[in-house]
């Protein structure tokens, strides 16, 4: 196997992928963000509560490939607790690790577990799969659901009710990487 | 097993010369790093030999010009040779004559012709057509917008677990409404091979006008319009080892002739005035425009190729390997194949237990083994076996017992990686 496939299968995102953080409904959730790649068929929920601009929990529901399942569960440990502004930077400095040019292990060091994701630069198909979740997150901000107290919600219905619904092209990444700069 | 050992002496006998043939596809000796390519992703573009794209570079070296209406010799010979490759794809599927054949830019644009001449023409409001589960999005779409604006009804035939039709469930779907009936011949995402005289007799019984989705079954096996009789046919050239930007709509003489035109513009007409208009002859009605020359011309080479390796050779050993990549397959505990008719070629789709097909592409690719991963544009059949993705290898008569080896063993340790 090649040296960048093994940086990007590394330990840290294998063990994401078969023992997810976070992984599960999230009863009593007021924010929702429902992010779908149909080109691939990667398919997440992404249930916040948000108290006093803050994330106090964070759970992720939906099937996809390795690295779209553990750059999910990676997420929601690194924003658990944080504020909105805080969790949207580091949505910015997710997307710098997966376009930058940044080699040096202690630039990388500044991103924390986020710099696991870096291996993804090298495959440019793979950018939308890491990138679903964090979209998905950002997207959840701008939909405020009230909470539901219904246990029986099961996936099909959440996806029929929810009219934004986030289709991840490679055009939509392109634009938010730039934005950024 | 008794069967396994009969493919392989099948595949061994040398129907055809696979080490001649490989040396005819340049790019087929790339390598991907360090590891020779093999190439399993048949079902989404063929790979081209040497003659045809030769027959590109010849034609813009020595001969490039609009066809149809120059007067000079280059235009001429253009033009001869555009007419040429008509000639042989109508002798390639045995049409009545080359005004049946129709030059479009692929498939689908086959496909959104002759829905949109049909409905418009012949589609009423509270009228129903028959498509099936398995078919590709450009044989759903076309009609699904149409259905909109003209008001008639789409019915799907069910496929059952094995991925074949429910063939005893098409005649309840027929009513006095139903009107026509668009279906695929061979799978790209199962592999499985339609019963294709058993549903048009059927609908033959009830007068309805047959459209055959050509796409997997054109390099196949050998196609008979005449003795089929079904009224349309598409395919593209690009996955019948000819260029892209080309396809082909077969449709009887007479049904065409009475049917309205698609687009308008240059070639397409007789004479134009403002007052009046008067529309070209077939085939050239629904010719707008210039057409991909050097794509035509391409792919009357591929069918000259085909031809002289035996369509005949080619099924049987194509449906041979297919065979083996499956029983291969089979042998892994974690692989489940989804389709499992027993008349298949090709296409071999198959899911992972807990490995996403993304994760097993990206990783093949790093071994030079180049596979599909995703819904292959029938999402529909997606739904249908309840899973978001599979992987897809897909070979045809270039690929080799040791390619589906080497494939196979790579795919064994990408399972043990991630357990």
């Amino acid at each position: 196997m090649n040296s960048e496939l093994k940086q990007l299968y590394q330990e840290v995102i294998l063990d994401h992928n078969k023992n997810p953080r976070n992984y599960g409904l999230l009863e009593g959730y007021n924010l929702l963000g429902v992010g779908k790649n149909p080109l691939c068929g990667d398919q997440y929920n992404i249930y916040i509560k948000f108290k006093d601009n803050k994330i106090i929990d964070i759970k992720f529901e939906g099937s996809g490939c390795a690295i779209s399942k553990a750059s999910a569960s990676l997420m929601t440990t690194l924003v658990m607790n944080k504020t909105k502004e805080e969790a949207v930077k580091l949505f910015e400095d997710f997307q710098k690790i997966i376009t930058s040019d940044i080699n040096e292990e202690y630039e990388l060091e500044k991103f924390g577990k986020l710099s696991v994701l870096v291996g993804v630069r090298e495959f440019p198909a793979r950018v939308k799969c890491a990138g679903l979740a964090w979209h998905t997150l950002y997207s959840a901000f701008e939909n405020e659901v009230a909470s539901k107290n219904e246990n029986n919600i099961n996936f099909e219905n959440i996806n029929s009710n929810i009219s934004k619904i986030i289709n991840v092209n490679s055009s939509e990444i392109i634009k938010n990487i730039a934005s950024t700069e | 097993m008794q069967k396994e050992s009969q493919i392989n002496n099948i595949i061994n006998k040398n129907i055809l010369d696979i080490n001649k043939i490989r040396n005819d596809f340049p790019i087929l000796n790339t390598k991907i790093g360090n590891y020779d390519l093999v190439y399993l992703d048949n079902a989404s573009t063929t790979q081209k030999p040497n003659i045809v794209i030769d027959s590109i570079i010849d034609y813009y070296k020595n001969y490039n010009s609009n066809i149809h209406r120059g007067v000079h010799s280059l235009s001429q010979k253009a033009t001869d040779a555009v007419e040429l490759s008509r000639k042989k794809v109508k002798e390639f599927i045995n049409a009545h004559s080359v005004k049946e054949i129709i030059f479009t830019k692929g498939a689908t644009d086959s496909l959104n012709l002759v829905a949109n001449i049909i409905s418009e023409s012949y589609l009423k409001e509270g009228d129903e057509i028959i498509l099936t589960n398995m078919e590709h999005h450009a044989n759903i779409v076309p009609w699904q917008l149409l259905s909109n604006k003209y008001n008639f009804q789409i019915k799907i035939i069910p496929i059952d677990d094995n991925g074949d039709l429910t063939y005893d469930e098409i005649e309840n779907l027929i009513t006095e409404k139903t009107k026509l009936i668009s279906f695929v011949h061979i799978s790209n995402t199962l592999g499985t091979i339609n019963d294709v005289n058993f549903v048009l007799n059927l609908a033959k019984k009830y007068n309805l006008i047959t459209v055959l989705d050509a796409s997997q079954s054109i390099q196949h096996t050998q196609i008979d319009v005449t003795e089929l009789d079904v009224d349309f046919l598409v395919f593209s050239a690009h996955k019948v080892y000819a260029p892209t930007g080309v396809g082909v709509l077969y449709g009887k003489e007479k049904l065409l002739n009475k049917l309205p035109p698609y687009q308008g513009g240059g070639d397409m007409i007789l004479s134009v005035s403002f007052e009046q208009t008067i529309l070209n002859e077939l085939p050239f009605k629904y010719e707008a425009g210039t057409i991909n020359i050097e794509g035509i011309i391409g792919l009357g080479y591929a069918i000259d190729y085909l031809n002289s390796l035996g369509l005949d050779k080619i099924n049987y050993y194509e449906t041979n390997l297919t065979k083996y990549c499956e029983n291969k397959l089979k042998e892994i505990d974690e692989v489940t194949i989804i389709g499992n008719s027993v008349n298949k070629v090709s296409s071999n789709s198959f899911i992972v237990q807990n490995i996403h097909p993304h994760d097993i592409g990206s990783m093949l690719d790093n071994y030079g083994v180049a596979v599909r991963t995703g819904h292959h544009c029938t999402e529909p059949i997606m739904k249908r076996f309840g899973i978001p993705a599979t992987t897809r290898a897909s070979i045809c008569f270039y690929n080799t017992t040791e390619e589906i080896d080497v494939f196979v063993e790579k795919l064994k340790e990408i399972i043990i990686f991630f357990k």
